[in-house]
């Protein structure tokens, strides 16, 4: 790339992270806690994370508003002490749920930990979810779900989410209106008491610490949040049956936003870090053939991408491109292309050397910041892996070859092993996307 | 309630800074916890400084930018810094533009040369320029177009406060505008805007001072000076009578409302401006704030409700006229006077009766925490120095800011929540034209 006459300077070499220590316990409650002294600015992040997942179809409606009540008041704390006690300190809690889990996402300034914990650790064992204010926060998710659901982007991830997982709870993403609206506070002290468990949960702390100081007063505070049961798991995801694009109508919608999704790699698998530089090559990047097909030559879309979605019981393939809707068949057609053309024909060295330096350098990126490497530790312990993924994982990448991009991109990138949804003007764009595939109405 | 007032922690930097021969601004702050830098070029000119008719040019301008530079073909740019294991992006704002990259620290020089090379001249073609007008196109589309209160109501309320052109129009642009941009027109904005000395460059993170001085030195110093653009003041006056407008938004189910004030100006006049920032929190940030505890969980007249200063809610880098804004998504049945009605009860509530014990001081340590956790990481670090230098010639400030927050009395926040009165405020209702 870079000839002899080049004016672009060369890397110079490269300096090494500072190793981090991570001091671990496991609770005797069963709580496995991670903390690392990380003292850029003065302040802690923490993330709990509580394996979350549900088989019934109101699992998700009760999960989500257990997440926007479980700081709404606690024996003697009403929700407006519970804000007032964290600004204190310069903190929040955020509570969050997916299919897989329930997180509590935290910060304070650093002498505010002691402060934070304890408030964790009322909430955890006192939250009484009043039922005024959950038939309040019933009423505005209900609302709020509208909105949600009135935005292109969400009805097409949840589109393609049914497309590919049918039944199973990843299909669920955001909850019913109508699950919603019969969820009460008596289902929610039962699914805390019998869900929101240690056992199985992960802590992890980051931040201007000490961490041996930092673990006492964690076990101090979190100790008596003990209670039986286990954190549940999602099951297995089903295979992903291939068949026509899946066209779901917007009229008069001057998009169309194309969603492409197949199954991917766990991180783990040692076949994985082929499968990510294919990955980035394909469309993963700014620097990928897709964008520079569909985006930089041809003005069809602003952000096209492909990424690798990692959850409990899988990973996914997700591509994405929003693009006008005169072009929507040339797009997704382009899109197939790339798709086929990386899945059968070799990568270039150039091309992979490029996209493996780009996954190690935005690798040792996302954790240079507190909360960075707190949500990724968190993250990693959530599929199973350590910290040491951190140091082993560049190494991995260094190592793939052509061919093993190669393999991996014939497997996963392959468009016969792929499920197309879009969602657009139907009548402008279905005749069209007819003569690149079999179209059925979603 | 004892007041349990914690003390407002800071974190400074140390920072060097110089001015070359051709009038370019460069700031440093190294820092080597983590070997990684951040470099960042903001130019003086935004959406206020482009020309009418041609709506949305300062934004156009930026991605073409990126489509080559004095000697690197298209996609290099792009290519270059993600293989040396960075990311980059661009972003164009009321009063600057700019362009940054984050890479590991062995490419500090190459982030150099990358900016000092289009800094030189950008590569523009008619057959670049018509790719980035149909990528800009598309971007319009994904962020207003085709979404759901897309516009609202960073594009939509600004018409409604001010009355001239570089306040109210449109800053993304209308597609009539965007066509008729030309590269003639391109390379008169370069000439004109892009000139050393209307730049700043902020490098920041795992770096060397001296030997970052010789390369900026080395890559920058010979770019040819030009004097740098006037820049008019694009002040207005004050509102003295409400003004509301209406805003159809077809794809949106549900109706939402803003409401604007005109603040202080931020650069002549910080200490005065400081209490917004401050008035804003204490309205808005979470439970315990005057306006979620009464709206939200009490009378439940509003779903989701934000305060914040800045169209583009930078309280931080932008200039005078600016404003505060509340924003609040009602269900239909509540009427939108109800919910302005009781904005307004409370604000009179706040100025009559003032603030509870501890509730400032409560307020300024989560601001403080706020503004460090924005700067850990480097690039939030080199982009806040970076407009500090600019528009104030203060980089220091980001660190100085907490304190700063922490100085402000309850008297000037209340007289702030005093000053929001109804005929000083802009309003702009958005009625859904949804059918679900």
């Amino acid at each position: 790339m870079t000839a002899v006459l080049s004016p672009v300077p060369p890397l110079t070499k490269p300096r090494k992270a500072r190793p981090f220590t991570v001091a671990e316990r496991t609770l005797d409650t069963g709580l496995r806690v991670l903390v690392v002294r990380r003292a850029g600015v003065p302040l802690v992040e923490l993330r709990l994370r509580v394996p979350f997942s549900g088989r019934a179809a109101s699992h998700s409606a009760k999960a989500s508003v257990l997440t926007e009540t479980l700081l709404s008041g606690t024996g003697d704390m009403s929700a407006v002490d519970i804000a007032i006690a964290l600004q204190e300190v310069g903190g929040s809690l955020n509570v969050g749920a997916d299919p897989d889990r329930l997180m509590v996402s935290g910060n304070a300034l650093s002498s505010g930990l002691p402060r934070l914990l304890e408030l964790l650790a009322d909430v955890l064992n006192g939250a009484s979810y009043p039922a005024e204010e959950v038939i309040g926060e019933r009423d505005r998710m209900i609302e709020r779900l509208r909105i949600a659901r009135s935005q292109p982007n969400v009805i097409a991830s949840e589109a393609l989410l049914r497309r590919m997982y049918g039944d199973h709870p990843y299909a669920r993403q955001i909850p019913e209106p109508e699950a919603v609206a019969s969820v009460t506070a008596a289902q929610l002290r039962s699914l805390h008491t019998q869900r929101l468990v240690p056992t199985g949960s992960t802590l992890v702390v980051v931040g201007d610490l000490s961490p041996q100081r930092a673990l006492d007063r964690i076990e101090a505070a979190l100790s008596t949040w003990d209670r039986p049961g286990k954190a549940q798991l999602a099951p297995r995801l089903p295979e992903i049956e291939t068949g026509p694009i899946v066209l779901i109508d917007r009229a008069e919608a001057v998009q169309s936003n194309i969603r492409v999704g197949g199954r991917a790699l766990r991180r783990q698998d040692p076949s994985y870090p082929g499968m990510q530089l294919a990955n980035l090559v394909f469309g993963g990047y700014f620097s990928s053939r897709l964008v520079e097909n569909i985006r930089e030559e041809k003005g069809y879309t602003y952000s096209p991408h492909c990424a690798i979605d990692h959850s409990s019981a899988g990973s996914s393939l997700l591509l994405e491109a929003d693009v006008a809707t005169e072009v929507t068949a040339p797009a997704l057609l382009e899109m197939r292309y790339e798709l086929g053309k990386v899945a059968t024909l070799p990568v270039t060295s150039d091309e992979l050397d490029s996209a493996r330096q780009y996954a190690i350098g935005t690798l040792a990126l996302s954790i240079a910041t507190q909360s960075g490497l707190a949500s990724t530790l968190s993250a990693l312990l959530a599929s199973g892996l350590g910290p040491e993924w951190l140091r082993e994982h560049p190494l991995r990448l260094a190592g793939v070859t052509v061919d093993d991009v190669a393999q991996q991109a014939a497997i996963y990138l392959a468009p016969s092993r792929l499920v197309t949804v879009v969602v657009g003007d139907s009548t402008h764009v279905r005749p069209a996307l007819s003569t690149l595939d079999e179209v059925a109405a979603g | 309630m004892p007041v349990r007032a914690v003390k407002i922690p800071s974190r400074s930097y140390p920072i060097e800074r110089t001015t070359l021969g051709n009038g370019l601004r460069v700031v440093i702050a190294p820092d080597s916890s983590a070997p990684v830098i951040a470099v960042a070029v903001y130019y003086d000119v935004g959406i206020r400084s482009e020309p009418e008719g041609r709506t949305g040019f300062a934004h156009l301008f930026e991605h073409l930018m990126f489509q080559g530079s004095a000697t690197l073909e298209k996609l290099e740019h792009f290519r270059l810094v993600q293989a040396s294991g960075g990311v980059f992006n661009g972003s164009t704002h009321l009063d600057y533009t700019n362009y940054f990259e984050i890479l590991p620290s062995n490419a500090l020089e190459r982030a150099l040369f990358l900016e000092a090379d289009r800094m030189r001249s950008p590569r523009i073609t008619e057959e670049n320029l018509a790719n980035q007008i149909a990528v800009v196109k598309e971007e319009i589309r994904v962020n207003v177009l085709n979404r759901p209160y897309g516009a609202f109501p960073w594009l939509s309320l600004p018409p409604v406060m001010f009355d001239t052109f570089p306040n109210a129009h449109n800053g993304y642009g209308d597609f009539i505008d965007l066509e008729s941009a030309t590269v003639d027109d391109a390379a008169a904005f370069f000439a004109h805007y892009y000139t050393p000395s209307n730049a700043v460059l902020s490098v920041g993170g795992d770096v060397d001072v001296d030997e970052t001085l010789a390369m900026i030195e080395r890559h920058y110093g010979d770019i040819p000076g030009r004097p740098a653009p006037h820049r008019p003041a694009f002040s207005e006056p004050d509102l003295t009578v409400e003004r509301r407008a209406t805003e159809v938004d077809v794809l949106a189910p549900t109706p939402a409302v803003a409401l604007a004030w005109r603040v202080p100006d931020p650069i002549a006049d910080f200490e005065s401006y400081l209490p917004y920032v401050v008035l804003a929190e204490v309205l808005t940030d979470g439970d315990a704030s005057r306006l979620r505890h009464r709206l939200v969980q009490g009378d439940r007249i509003v779903t989701s409700l934000s305060g914040y200063l800045g169209f583009m809610g930078d309280p931080f880098d932008v200039r005078d006229p600016t404003a505060l804004l509340l924003q609040a998504n009602h269900p239909a049945a509540v009427g939108v006077d109800r919910v302005i009605s009781t904005i307004d009860e409370e604000m009179r509530r706040l100025a009559d009766d003032g603030l509870a014990d501890g509730e400032l001081a409560r307020v300024q340590a989560r601001i403080a925490a706020h503004l460090l956790r924005e700067l850990d990481p480097v690039l939030g670090r080199t982009l806040a120095m970076a407009t500090f230098e600019q528009q104030r010639g203060q980089a220091e400030l980001i660190g100085e800011l907490p304190a700063l927050i922490g100085a402000v009395d309850e008297a000037a926040v209340v007289a702030a929540a005093a000053a929001l009165t109804p005929e000083r405020r802009a309003v702009l209702e958005l009625v859904p034209g949804g059918t679900s």
